[in-house]
């Protein structure tokens, strides 16, 4: 049976935040024992020989990031979360201004983001807003400005859209090439994918929404409440913050300097500075 | 005069389950005593997209209503937990939930053995784990490190499972500690509930 202790976890997150400046630290312990077991699997590698590797060959850290991170994520996952987006939230933000930002923190292989985009798109404001999609790893970075997936997700990315009630036909949104799904360019045209580190980053823009969903569930709760704090800074007065379905800010410290507008969605609006 | 050799330094009791557990996970949760005194974490395999319906169909009958778990939320004894949709759940040491969107394992999310493992890791021999009626193998390596930590290890008896793939597969794999039906596992909960009383 394949395990690691909690303390050769702990040197190799040590490690990689001493000689690489990324801070682990404070991931939550349960997945990111996993990942690292998955990494040992997957480069055959004991514990010491993933130290040696790190230490040795700093071309592998991108490699082990990429396989550290979690990038499984889909187009329109909870249709009904698009939906109260659409019909309340985009709405609401347009009461005030005609011209708005969005980011999302954590946007892996940008599957939100294209979402985001075909939806702003059939409500014709896709000129209006910005967005802004950043992420730890510039591996998957590059894959979400490709805007390139696997046909075989393009089935359950379908089916969500379709529940999400999308008013166009999801297959005008890409073409086929070879293997390959290929979003159309023009709906990233307002948007601008950067490296950030939400956790050892600093603020650098205010925003009207920040989307951050299944992201926090990999970090403990001393780096939930930091992550909240930034994120609460980076959002105008009454700016909204949209969470995982099954995250909760519940046990962060900021809490009460929000309000909840859709529990079942995790949605929230900044109330106080 | 003990059927069972029980006491009362348990800390939970897993659940897993896949096609064919439905019936008994309702006849277990229907049949347990008021104020069961341990947490009852439950990983059943669902439909992905179909994240309301479940916890009601399995609350109706239930003596406790039964919840899906947020990311973070304190595991709290004489709760009943599900895995809620299209996540992994785990436990974390200081014995709170702690959610995860990980690649599927054994073609699930919510997968048995990642439930199973993480439970095992952080209440190691206070652990009891219960693997019903399914049609694959997830569960199986989760039982293994249930009893590979000290943990007791119970799967439905597998003549009576509507599949028995599941609890086979996990006989095969590890030592079980008992082979009952699931009339004998809710005898099995009501005996242990006495110890704490």
């Amino acid at each position: 049976m394949l395990d690691i202790d909690i303390s050769d976890l702990k040197k190799i997150s040590e490690l990689i935040y001493q000689k690489y400046g990324y801070d682990f630290r404070n991931y939550a312990m349960s997945s990111f024992k996993r990942r690292v077991l998955r990494i040992l699997e997957l480069k055959k590698l004991t514990v010491d020989g993933l130290l040696k590797k790190l230490t040795d060959s700093p071309n592998f850290v991108n490699e082990f990031l990429d396989e550290l991170t979690v990038n499984v994520t889909e187009m329109f996952r909870d249709p009904s979360f698009w939906r109260i987006m659409r019909e309340e939230v985009i709405p609401a933000i347009m009461l005030n201004h005609k011209q708005f930002k969005i980011w999302h923190a954590g946007c892996s292989s940008g599957e939100e983001v294209i979402s985001m985009c075909i939806m702003l798109k059939e409500m014709g404001i896709l000129h209006d807003v910005t967005v802004i999609a950043t992420d730890l790893d510039v591996n998957i970075l590059e894959k979400a400005k490709a805007a390139t997936y696997p046909l075989k997700n393009m089935e359950l990315n379908e089916k969500n859209y379709i529940r999400f009630q999308g008013t166009g036909n999801f297959k005008d949104y890409y073409r086929e090439e070879g293997s390959n799904a290929v979003f159309n360019k023009d709906l990233l045209m307002n948007v601008s994918f950067r490296r950030h580190d939400l956790v050892l980053g600093d603020i650098f823009n205010k925003f009207d929404l920040v989307l951050c969903r299944n992201v926090m569930i990999y970090f403990n709760q001393t780096l939930q409440n930091d992550v909240l704090k930034k994120f609460h800074e980076s959002l105008f007065k009454y700016g909204y913050l949209a969470i995982g379905s099954k995250e909760s800010l519940i046990w962060c410290d900021y809490a009460n300097r929000f309000i909840v507008v859709n529990n079942e969605e995790k949605i929230y609006k900044k109330i106080k500075d | 005069m003990n059927k069972f050799n029980l006491n009362n330094s348990y800390k939970a009791v897993v659940i897993g389950g896949s096609a064919g557990s439905f019936q008994g996970v309702v006849k277990i949760l229907s049949q347990l005593p008021k104020g069961f005194p341990l947490p009852i974490i439950m990983c059943l395999h669902r439909l992905k997209h179909v994240r309301n319906g479940f916890v009601e169909a399995l609350s109706i009958k239930s003596v406790v209503q039964v919840t899906e778990p947020h990311d973070k939320e304190p595991v709290k004894k004489g709760n009943v937990y599900l895995a809620p949709s299209n996540y992994h759940l785990s436990v974390e040491l200081g014995n709170y939930f702690a959610l995860s969107t990980e690649e599927m394992v054994n073609n699930s999310r919510p997968a048995i053995d990642i439930t199973l493992a993480s439970c095992a890791y952080v209440y190691k021999d206070k652990l009891i784990g219960i693997l019903l009626s399914g049609a694959n193998k997830d569960g199986a390596m989760g039982m293994k490190h249930i009893h590979d930590r000290g943990g007791t290890t119970i799967i439905q008896d597998p003549s009576e499972c509507m599949i028995d793939t599941m609890p086979r597969a996990a006989l095969s794999l590890t030592e079980i500690d008992y082979i009952m039906r699931v009339d004998q596992i809710v005898e099995f909960l009501k005996e242990l509930d006495k110890k704490y009383r």
